[in-house]
C-alpha cells in the first residue's frame, strides 16, 4: 500500500526540518518529543529545558484521532495549563501500564461503535499553549480522485467534522503551477478568518500547500494551528506519506517510521519475515495470517488471481475457513518460492483442524504472461520435501491449478513429488476453470 | 484513433529486456507480420549498435540507441514507446516522450511509481492526447496485429487463447495474469478478443476503464466488452453513467473482484494497490450491483464468468452482430532454436545465383548492366549504388593511387620477396603490410583531422596550432619536391575532377585556406594526394547524405586507407608481375650500403 501513516511528531518533524523552505515568514518553535515511558521524558528534560520551564500537554502518538474525546490528553492535573514534568511522566507511565480502550468514533461525546483495546505506547509531550477558541484554524490536504484538495476552516479544534460545512474547500488539478495554486488559495480564505490573520493565514496555507505536495504527504492536516503574529503553534498533526516516493525522499524524510495502528495485531514472525523478503526481491511476495487455526490456506500467484481464490472461498466455504491472504507475482525465484512456500506450511501443520477434518492447501494462479511455473514450482516442491511427514500427520489434501510458461513441467513434476512423498493431491492446468479448485476442494 | 494498434504499428522499446522483445518477434512470425513490431530498443547503457532476435527460424538485428530521442530520430515511423524502466526513472522516461512528441501510446510497466509524478505524467499525456497503458501492467493487445511485450504469455498459450488472430470482445482489466486468464475464458466459451488491455495494479493510472471501453465502442471490431474490476476506487461508475446516458451501447460483461474484502479490516490489502476500499460505494459488492442494476451483464460470482460470456456471445452470433471467424494461416516458430555466430549483411549465396547487397552478380558484371568497379565497391562497401559522379570519383581515386613507382616501401618490399621465389599471395602481402601510419595512412588521418578542425569551427590558424600542440604533423600536408608553383598534376587532377562533378566542397575549400597559411611558411607545405584523397571522401559522404556520426564510423573502420589498400594492390601485382618476367635472382643488400655499429661482448 502505497499511503501509510506516520507518527504526529515524525509528521512535525518533518516540517521542522524544512521550516524556513516553506515559511519562511513564520516561527515555529518545534519544542516537542516523542516517549515511551516516564523515565525518557525525564531524561529528554536534561537537554531540553522547556519540559522542565513549561506547562506541559502530553497524548498517546499511535496514528488515532479522537484523542480528547477518549480521554487521552493530559493538560490539566488541578487546573488546565498546569501540568508539570513529573506530572505528565507519571500519567505516560500509568496510561502505558495496562490495556486501554479507544473509541475511532463519536456521536457528539458518546462512543459508537466498538472500542480497540491495546496497549499504549508512545506519547507526544508538548508545551501548554494558552490560546482563544477563535486563534485555532484548521487546514488540511490529500488527494481526492485525480486532484488535491486543500481544506480550510476558521473553525478548527475538536468539533471541525461538526462544523464541516465551514470548511473551504479549494482542488487543484496536478499540474497546477506555483501561481495558480497562491492565486487560488488567496482568493478562497475562509470569510471567517480574523480580518488581522487573513494575509497571515493565507500565506501559511501557500506553504502548507507547498510543502504537502513537494515532500510527498498522502495526507496532511493541522488541527489546530493557531497564529499568534508571526508565531506558529501546531496543536495536533495527522499525516500519511506516499512510501513509493521514499528512495527520492530519504533525506527530506529522515529517519521516519511506519508504524502499525492502535488495535491492529502485532505482525507475526512469519510475515514480517515475508515482508523482509519481499523488500530485497524484485518478485512480490505478500501474506496476510487471517485466522491460523483455519482450515483452507491459500498460496496462490498474482495480484488479481489471489483476490479471485479468496473471494470464491468466501462465496463457498464462508470466511470462517480462510487461513490467510497472499500472493507471489512478477517471477520469484526458486529460493524465494520455498521460503514462501515453507512459511505456509509451517503456520499450516501446527495443529489439526479442531473439526477433524482435512486442511486444504490450494497452490492456485491464472496462467502467468512471465513466470517460469515450473521453476516456482520446484520452489514448492523443495518445501514439501522439508515438511512432508508434518504435512501427513495433520493431514492435508492440496489442490494445484496453473498454467503459464513451462506450466506442463511444473505440474507434472509436482504431482510426481507428491505422489513420492505420499501427499494427497490433484493437479489441473489451463483447461480447467481458475477457480474451479476451490469447488472441488470445499464440497469434498 | 478507434484502434489502439495495426499490423503496422511499429514500438520502441526502452531497455533492452531480451525475453519480452523476443516474446514481441515471436508473435509477430506467427501471425505473418511485414515488419517487426520492435523498432528500436533504448539501452542507455549498452555500447553495441543492435541486438539479435529470433525472428521465426532466422534472426534478424533491431538497433540500439542510448536515449529515447535518438531513437525516435532514427525511428520516427515508431509511436508506441514501452517504457520498461524502473519504478526510479520511469517517470522521465516517460515525461521526456512526452516532451518529444510523435508516440500515440506509452506503456510503463513499473511498479510503485511516486503517486504525484504518476498523476503528473497521466495528466500530461492526457492533455496531449497520449494514451498511458499503465504503470504496473503487463501491457495491451490488438490480436493479430501488435502485442505489448509478455502480455498473453507464451506464444503456445496465445495461440491456445485465440490471441494470435482477433475476435469479437474488447477486454479490460486491472490484473495482468487475470487479463491471461480471461483471454482463455473468452477463447473457450466465445470467439477471443479483438483488442485488451490490463490497465495496471497501481492507484494512478493512465488511461482508464472508461477511456479503453469509449475506444472499443468506436472500433467496429468490438461486437460486446468484457470489464474486470476491483474493490476501491470509483472508475467503474464512470462505465455506469456511460451506459446511462447511451454513449456505450455495445454489451458489456461486468465483474468486480475483491468481494472478500467486505469481511476485514482496510487493514487487510487484497490485491494490488489500487485495490482498497474508501467508503461503501468503492466495495465490490456496491459496484456489481450498480452494474446490474444499468443492464451491464453481471454474473452470480467469477466463477459464472464463462457461462454469462458464452450466453451474450451466442446471442451476439444469432443475431448475426457476430460473424464466424475464418481461422487464419500462421507460421509456427520452431521450438529449438540457434543463434548465429556470423552476420553477413552485403551479400547472400543462398538461392540460384549469389547477391551483392541485393544484386544478381548477372545484373552489374557485364558492361551492359552499366555498372562499373565503382558501383560494385560503393554497394559492397557503403551497401548502397552511390550516384555517377560518386563512383567516377572512388574510380578516380583507384586509379591515382595504384602506383607510384618501384622506390616506395610496399613495392620495394613485394619486388624483394618476389625476388626471394615466393608466390603472387606472399609478395602481396609483404608489400601491404607496410601500408599503416608512415605509408599510405596520411588519408585517413587527414580526413580525421581537417574534419574535426572544420566540425570544431577552427581558423587555419587555430587548426595550426591544435596540431602543434598535439605534437603532430598535419596529415596530408607537405610533400618532398612538389609546391605551388610546381603543383602535383594528381592533385589537380582531384580538384579539378570535384569542382566539375561534386554538389559542394566545403571540407576541401577549408584545406585549401590552410594551405594557404601552411605554403606562407614554407613552399612545399601543399596539399597533397593523400589529404586531398581523405578530404574529398568527407565531401562526397557529406553530399551524399550520410550522418556526421555515420562518416567517423567509416573513418575509424578505416575505410580511407581501404581505398588505397585497393588501388595500390594494382600497382604491387604489376611489379610482382614484372618481377616474374625479368627472372630476377635473389636479393641481397650490398654491405656497403649499411653502415655496422655492433661492438664485441665484453665477457667472451
Amino acid at each position: 500500500m502505497a499511503q501509510k501513516a506516520i507518527r504526529e511528531f515524525d509528521a512535525k518533524s518533518i516540517l521542522a526540518k524544512h521550516w524556513d523552505k516553506y515559511f519562511p515568514n513564520f516561527t515555529y518553535a518545534y519544542e516537542t518529543v516523542m516517549v515511551q515511558n516516564g523515565t525518557e521524558l525525564s531524561k529528554a528534560a536534561k537537554e531540553k529545558k522547556w519540559l522542565k520551564e513549561k506547562a506541559l500537554v502530553a497524548k498517546p502518538d499511535m496514528l488515532f484521532g479522537k484523542r480528547g474525546k477518549n480521554g487521552l490528553v493530559l493538560f490539566r492535573d488541578s487546573k488546565p495549563g498546569d501540568v508539570s514534568l513529573a506530572k505528565a511522566a507519571s500519567w505516560i507511565d500509568e496510561k502505558s501500564s495496562s490495556n486501554q480502550s479507544v473509541y475511532f468514533s463519536f456521536h457528539g461525546d458518546t462512543p459508537s461503535g466498538d472500542a480497540k483495546v491495546d496497549m499504549l505506547t508512545h506519547f507526544i509531550v508538548e508545551p501548554f499553549t494558552p490560546h482563544s477558541q477563535e486563534e485555532e484554524y484548521y487546514i488540511s490536504a490529500t488527494c481526492v480522485g485525480d486532484n488535491d484538495v486543500l481544506y480550510m476552516s476558521a473553525e478548527g479544534g475538536m468539533e471541525v467534522e461538526e462544523n464541516w460545512d465551514k470548511v473551504i474547500e479549494v482542488s487543484f488539478p496536478i499540474t497546477a503551477t506555483e501561481e495558480e495554486i497562491e492565486d487560488k488559495i488567496r482568493k478562497n480564505i475562509p470569510k471567517d478568518v480574523a480580518k488581522d490573520d487573513k494575509e497571515a493565514f493565507a500565506e501559511f496555507a501557500i506553504g502548507f500547500f507547498r510543502a504537502y505536495r513537494e515532500l510527498n504527504f498522502a495526507y496532511l492536516e493541522i488541527n489546530p494551528f493557531v497564529l499568534q503574529g508571526k508565531k506558529v503553534e501546531l496543536l495536533d498533526m495527522v499525516a500519511k506519506l506516499d512510501d513509493t516516493a521514499g528512495f527520492m525522499m530519504k533525506d527530506e524524510w529522515g529517519n521516519v517510521d511506519f508504524p502499525t495502528s492502535f488495535g491492529m495485531e502485532e505482525k507475526s514472525p512469519e510475515v514480517l519475515a515475508i515482508e523482509d523478503a519481499d523488500s530485497k526481491s524484485g518478485a512480490s511476495l505478500k501474506l496476510t495470517i487471517l485466522k491460523p487455526e483455519a482450515r483452507v490456506w491459500t498460496m496462490v500467484a498474482g495480484g488479481g488471481a489471489s483476490v479471485v481464490y479468496a473471494d470464491t472461498i468466501a462465496d463457498l466455504a464462508g470466511i470462517e475457513d480462510l487461513a490467510n491472504y497472499g500472493e507471489y507475482s512478477g517471477g520469484p525465484t526458486t529460493s524465494e518460492t520455498k521460503f514462501y512456500a515453507e512459511t505456509i506450511l509451517d503456520l499450516m501443520t501446527r495443529g489439526k483442524d479442531v473439526k477433524g477434518r482435512d486442511k486444504v492447501l490450494i497452490i492456485g494462479g491464472a496462467i502467468a504472461n512471465f513466470t517460469d511455473v515450473a521453476k516456482t514450482f520446484t520452489g514448492i516442491i523443495q518445501a514439501f520435501d522439508n515438511y512432508a511427514d508434518k504435512m501427513k500427520e495433520v493431514g492435508i489434501k492440496i489442490y494445484v491449478r496453473r498454467g503459464g510458461p513451462n506450466y506442463e513441467k511444473g505440474l507434472k513434476d509436482i504431482k510426481e513429488a507428491a505422489d513420492r512423498l505420499g501427499l494427497y493431491i490433484e493437479v489441473y492446468g489451463p483447461e480447467t476453470h481458475v477457480t474451479d479448485i476451490v469447488r472441488m476442494a470445499l464440497t469434498k | 484513433m478507434a484502434q489502439l494498434f495495426t499490423r503496422d504499428t511499429q514500438a520502441i522499446f526502452w531497455n533492452n529486456n531480451t525475453t519480452a522483445i523476443q516474446r514481441m518477434l515471436d508473435y509477430d512470425y506467427t501471425i505473418k507480420r511485414e515488419k517487426p513490431s520492435v523498432a528500436a530498443i533504448v539501452a542507455p547503457t549498452s555500447n553495441s549498435k543492435f541486438d539479435k532476435f529470433f525472428y521465426g527460424p532466422d534472426e534478424i538485428m533491431i538497433p540500439l540507441y542510448r536515449n529515447t530521442t535518438e531513437a525516435k530520430a532514427a525511428q520516427p515511423q515508431a509511436d508506441v514507446l514501452l517504457n520498461f524502466a524502473s519504478f526510479r526513472t520511469a517517470y522521465e522516461v516517460t515525461m521526456e516522450a512526452l516532451e518529444m512528441g510523435g508516440f500515440s501510446s506509452i506503456m510503463v510497466t513499473a511498479e510503485g511509481i511516486p503517486e504525484r509524478l504518476a498523476r503528473k505524467m497521466n495528466a500530461i499525456a492526457r492533455a496531449k492526447n497520449v494514451t498511458v497503458i499503465g504503470p504496473a501492467t503487463v501491457g495491451a493487445i490488438a490480436p493479430g496485429a501488435f502485442k505489448i511485450a509478455n502480455i498473453g504469455g507464451t506464444i503456445e498459450n496465445i495461440v491456445q487463447s485465440k490471441l494470435h488472430r482477433a475476435g469479437s470482445c474488447g477486454l479490460v482489466t486491472r490484473s495482468g495474469g487475470l487479463f491471461n486468464e480471461l483471454s482463455n475464458i473468452i477463447a473457450i466459451n466465445a470467439d477471443g478478443i479483438a483488442e485488451g488491455v490490463a490497465i495496471g495494479g497501481d492507484r494512478f493510472v493512465g488511461s482508464v476503464f472508461i477511456d479503453n471501453l469509449l475506444r472499443m465502442e468506436a472500433n467496429p471490431e468490438v461486437k460486446y466488452m468484457l470489464l474486470l474490476g476491483e474493490v476501491g476506487g470509483t472508475e467503474e461508475y464512470k462505465v455506469i453513467e456511460a451506459v446511462k446516458s447511451g454513449q456505450i451501447k455495445k454489451p458489456i460483461i461486468a465483474w468486480c473482484i475483491g468481494t472478500i474484502a467486505k469481511y476485514y479490516d482496510s487493514g487487510v490489502q487484497f490485491g494490488h494497490a489500487g485495490a482498497s476500499a474508501n467508503g461503501d460505494m468503492e466495495t465490490a459488492e456496491a459496484k456489481n450491483k450498480a452494474m446490474k442494476e444499468v443492464g451491464i451483464h453481471v454474473p452470480a460470482s467469477f466463477n459464472n464468468l464463462p457461462e454469462i460470456i458464452s450466453a451474450v456471445y451466442h446471442e451476439l452470433h444469432a443475431e448475426g452482430v457476430i460473424k464466424d471467424i475464418h481461422e487464419p494461416a500462421m507460421n509456427v516458430c520452431p521450438s529449438v532454436r540457434k543463434s548465429k555466430q556470423f552476420i553477413c549483411t552485403i551479400s547472400d549465396d543462398r538461392g540460384d545465383e549469389a547477391h551483392y547487397c541485393g544484386y544478381p552478380i548477372s545484373s552489374v558484371a557485364t558492361p551492359d548492366t552499366g555498372f562499373t568497379i565503382g558501383d560494385v565497391m560503393s554497394i559492397l562497401w557503403f551497401k548502397k549504388r552511390y550516384p555517377r559522379w560518386a563512383v567516377d570519383f572512388l574510380e578516380t581515386v583507384l586509379k591515382t593511387v595504384a602506383d607510384h613507382g618501384p622506390a616506395v616501401s610496399g613495392a620495394h618490399n613485394a619486388k624483394v620477396t618476389a625476388r626471394a621465389g615466393k608466390d603472387v599471395i606472399s609478395s602481396l602481402i609483404s608489400g601491404l603490410l607496410t601500408i599503416g601510419p608512415r605509408f599510405g595512412g596520411a588519408i585517413d588521418d587527414a580526413a580525421k583531422y581537417f574534419k574535426y578542425a572544420k566540425d570544431h569551427d577552427m581558423t587555419p590558424n587555430d587548426f595550426l596550432n591544435h596540431m602543434k600542440k598535439e605534437g603532430i604533423p598535419i596529415p596530408g600536408i607537405g610533400h618532398r619536391i612538389k609546391s605551388l608553383k610546381n603543383p602535383d598534376l594528381r592533385v589537380e587532377g582531384l580538384k579539378k575532377y570535384a569542382a566539375a562533378n561534386f554538389p559542394s566542397t566545403p571540407l576541401l575549400d577549408y584545406a585549401l585556406t590552410v594551405e594557404q597559411l601552411t605554403t606562407s611558411k614554407k613552399e612545399n607545405l601543399i596539399l597533397n594526394v593523400d589529404g586531398t584523397i581523405g578530404i574529398l571522401m568527407v565531401d562526397m559522404w557529406r553530399a551524399l547524405g550520410y550522418a556526421d556520426e555515420e562518416i567517423d564510423v567509416f573513418i575509424n573502420a578505416g575505410a580511407l586507407n581501404a581505398f588505397f589498400i585497393l588501388g595500390r594492390s594494382i600497382g604491387f601485382i604489376g611489379h610482382i608481375l614484372d618481377e616474374k618476367r625479368l627472372g630476377m635472382p635473389m636479393y641481397r643488400h650490398p654491405m656497403d650500403d649499411i653502415l655496422y655499429d655492433v661492438k664485441l661482448a665484453e665477457n667472451l
